[in-house]
């Protein structure tokens, strides 16, 4: 499908036709978003914050995976390892060093980086279920590391940490904090979009499609496959470093191999190779358990809880409905939220033609 | 060595694959400014001896010099930057990326923003980069004549517009040698007329050597300088393409007549 623009946008710079939101409207539609998350705290309760929070900081983790995944092509099952080591460097940096915790959460995502790198070295010669085997051992190496480095970590026991205070302000509260993982957010996938219209980005994605000839195009097979471990790493630190600092506690065993599926989820629900669909897969899989919560909620006390004890199930219900979703999307839409959403925007302009 | 030396020499280049031997004591060069024909029956080592050119394969023996220096060994990536293009027999586009950014993928060893500068895009200089380098690539697509499928994503383009696409991030490399691994197969006849003139006007007006594997007589005949002819890895004949026509052991492996003597 041809990118749909409307009669009349004429472009007459070169500048202006390599825009993140390609017409007017776009734009506008994002600034306008943003400027009502921003009001988001004036209206919204602490709970429903709390989950803004939770789906922007696992979107910076989405994203770093979907460049990996999306975009490189390659795979990781050990994600949430990564999220986790950002998440512990950021408070082990803190209360060793007493860097502030803004510093702490960047630092983080570096420090996070280089520890993809090393994981990220087999991806140089590894493809497919080998790489995703080699992830493994990064997800259980890193989970062994947690529970036995107790200078970092503090062992099973877990580690405590600070609010992020800027000159003086604690954002100790979700209404604040929001803001600190809104403005996170932007950069990151700003960032993210920038770097899919340069040349690393770009260089990314021809690894993904036709190695062979990106290699001819002069690309570095090894380095890029390795960078994309880095980068991807990179933003699962700046996410987790951020999920530390509100959560206040961070402990081992929220690190397992369950949340890295969970993060893959994540990315083939909101859509492979797309920079809003990691946000959009975010969304869903925060939003998902709500929504069972909700149903068991409307059908507490009726006859199918009494009969199927809904209420006493409804761990299992969520785990339930995380799989049958990722089923649903992979049958009906392989291509993700992210997709579906460029069908509907389609259907609106097209109407009422349907091409 | 500079200028003298040939553009491109193999110097008696074998490549085996176990038992396979696909090619054997071929010896040939390229000078600047040629149109350089490799024809031959099917599995006469053709694309195989492209392949080593551009660094897929590694020959068994015998070596690859560019301008004069040893090139076996080196890297398959960094080629690119030495100033060898190709494109591919069976079409090898980036199907999900937009024709643009196709493009825009040859222009990789020329272009110098990292992942930092990219996604600081204003910050770094990454803009003003990407725009001095699409007004070059927008020369290559008004020379292709692609300007209307730009945006269109490479997989879902026809067959003949994939070929030409693909031409064209091949050129964006700024290569001093390009290699077309047979850029008119399964083109019709006006596909064909128009990509003969592209590669005439390439090699004419952009100052490319071309090195060009085809099996359209027709064309190989018409625009070539000199023609090499290889059959089951050895080289054949070498020369002008009346030279090449007339010798005897390629009419033998085109149309099966004995030789004589």
């Amino acid at each position: 499908m041809v990118a749909l623009t409307p009669a009349g946008d004429y472009r007459t710079s070169y500048a202006a036709d390599m825009t993140i939101f390609p017409t007017r409207n776009s734009r506008i539609a994002m600034l306008l978003g943003i400027v009502l998350a921003c009001a988001a705290p004036l209206v919204l309760g602490r709970y429903e914050l709390g989950l803004l929070i939770n789906i922007g900081t696992l979107g910076i983790a989405a994203l770093g995976l979907n460049i990996l995944v999306g975009f490189t092509g390659q795979i990781s099952i050990g994600h949430a390892a990564f999220f986790g080591f950002g998440a512990f460097m950021s408070a082990w940096l803190h209360e060793e060093f007493h860097i502030p915790v803004i510093l702490c959460i960047p630092l983080a995502g570096l420090g996070t980086a280089v520890v993809g790198l090393i994981f990220g070295l087999p991806a140089a010669r590894l493809k497919g279920l080998y790489l995703a085997i080699a992830t493994l051992a990064a997800q259980f190496i890193l989970e062994d590391f947690f529970a036995r480095a107790r200078w970092f970590t503090g062992g099973v026991a877990g580690r405590m940490t600070e609010n992020v205070s800027i000159a003086g302000i604690v954002f100790d509260r979700e209404e604040s904090y929001f803001y600190i993982v809104l403005g996170f957010v932007v950069l990151m996938f700003v960032g993210a979009a920038n770097l899919m219209r340069t040349r690393d980005g770009r260089a990314l994605v021809a690894v993904r499609d036709h190695y062979l000839s990106a290699e001819v195009m002069g690309i570095n097979l090894a380095y890029y496959r390795t960078l994309s471990f880095a980068i991807s790493s990179f933003y699962a630190g700046i996410g987790g470093a951020l999920y530390a600092h509100y959560l206040l506690f961070v402990s081992v065993e929220a690190f397992n191999i369950l949340f890295s599926i969970q993060f893959l989820a994540m990315v083939i629900i909101g859509g492979l190779g797309s920079v809003m669909g990691s946000l959009l897969g975010a969304a869903f899989m925060v939003l998902l358990p709500e929504v069972v919560q909700a149903l068991v909620d409307q059908l507490a006390g009726g006859a199918i809880d009494r009969t199927l004890k809904l209420g006493a199930n409804i761990s299992f219900l969520r785990e339930m409905m995380v799989g049958a979703s990722i089923i649903l999307f992979l049958v009906f839409e392989p291509n993700g939220l992210a997709h579906r959403w460029r069908l509907i925007k389609a259907y609106w302009k097209l109407y009422p033609y349907s091409h | 060595m500079g200028e003298d030396a040939p553009i491109l020499a193999a110097d008696h280049v074998s490549l085996r694959f176990g038992g396979v031997r696909a090619l054997t004591d071929v010896s040939f060069s390229v000078n600047r400014g040629e149109i350089f024909s490799i024809i031959g029956p099917n599995g006469a080592g053709k694309t195989s001896m492209v392949n080593c050119i551009s660094g897929r394969y590694r020959p068994t023996e015998g070596s690859i010099l560019w301008q004069g220096r040893d090139i076996t060994r080196v890297a398959t990536n960094r080629r690119a930057a030495l100033g060898i293009g190709r494109t591919f027999q069976n079409l090898a586009l980036f199907g999900h990326m937009s024709v643009l950014d196709n493009i825009m993928v040859g222009r990789h060893h020329l272009l110098s923003s990292g992942v930092v500068q990219g996604m600081l895009w204003w910050l770094g200089g990454a803009q003003r980069e990407e725009i001095a380098h699409r007004r070059e690539v927008e020369e290559i697509i008004d020379f292709l004549e692609i300007q209307a499928v730009r945006k269109a994503p490479a997989g879902t383009l026809s067959y003949g517009l994939r070929k030409r696409v693909e031409l064209a991030r091949a050129m964006a490399l700024k290569p001093q040698l390009i290699l077309l691994d047979e850029p008119m197969a399964g083109m019709n006849l006006e596909e064909k007329e128009d990509m003969a003139r592209f590669i005439v006007d390439l090699n004419e007006e952009w100052g490319m050597t071309v090195l060009m594997i085809e099996h359209d007589m027709g064309v190989v005949m018409d625009i070539s300088t000199r023609v090499m002819v290889l059959d089951f890895g050895r080289q054949i004949a070498i020369g002008s393409p009346e030279e090449v026509m007339a010798h005897p052991r390629v009419r033998s492996a085109y149309l099966g007549e004995e030789v004589e003597a």
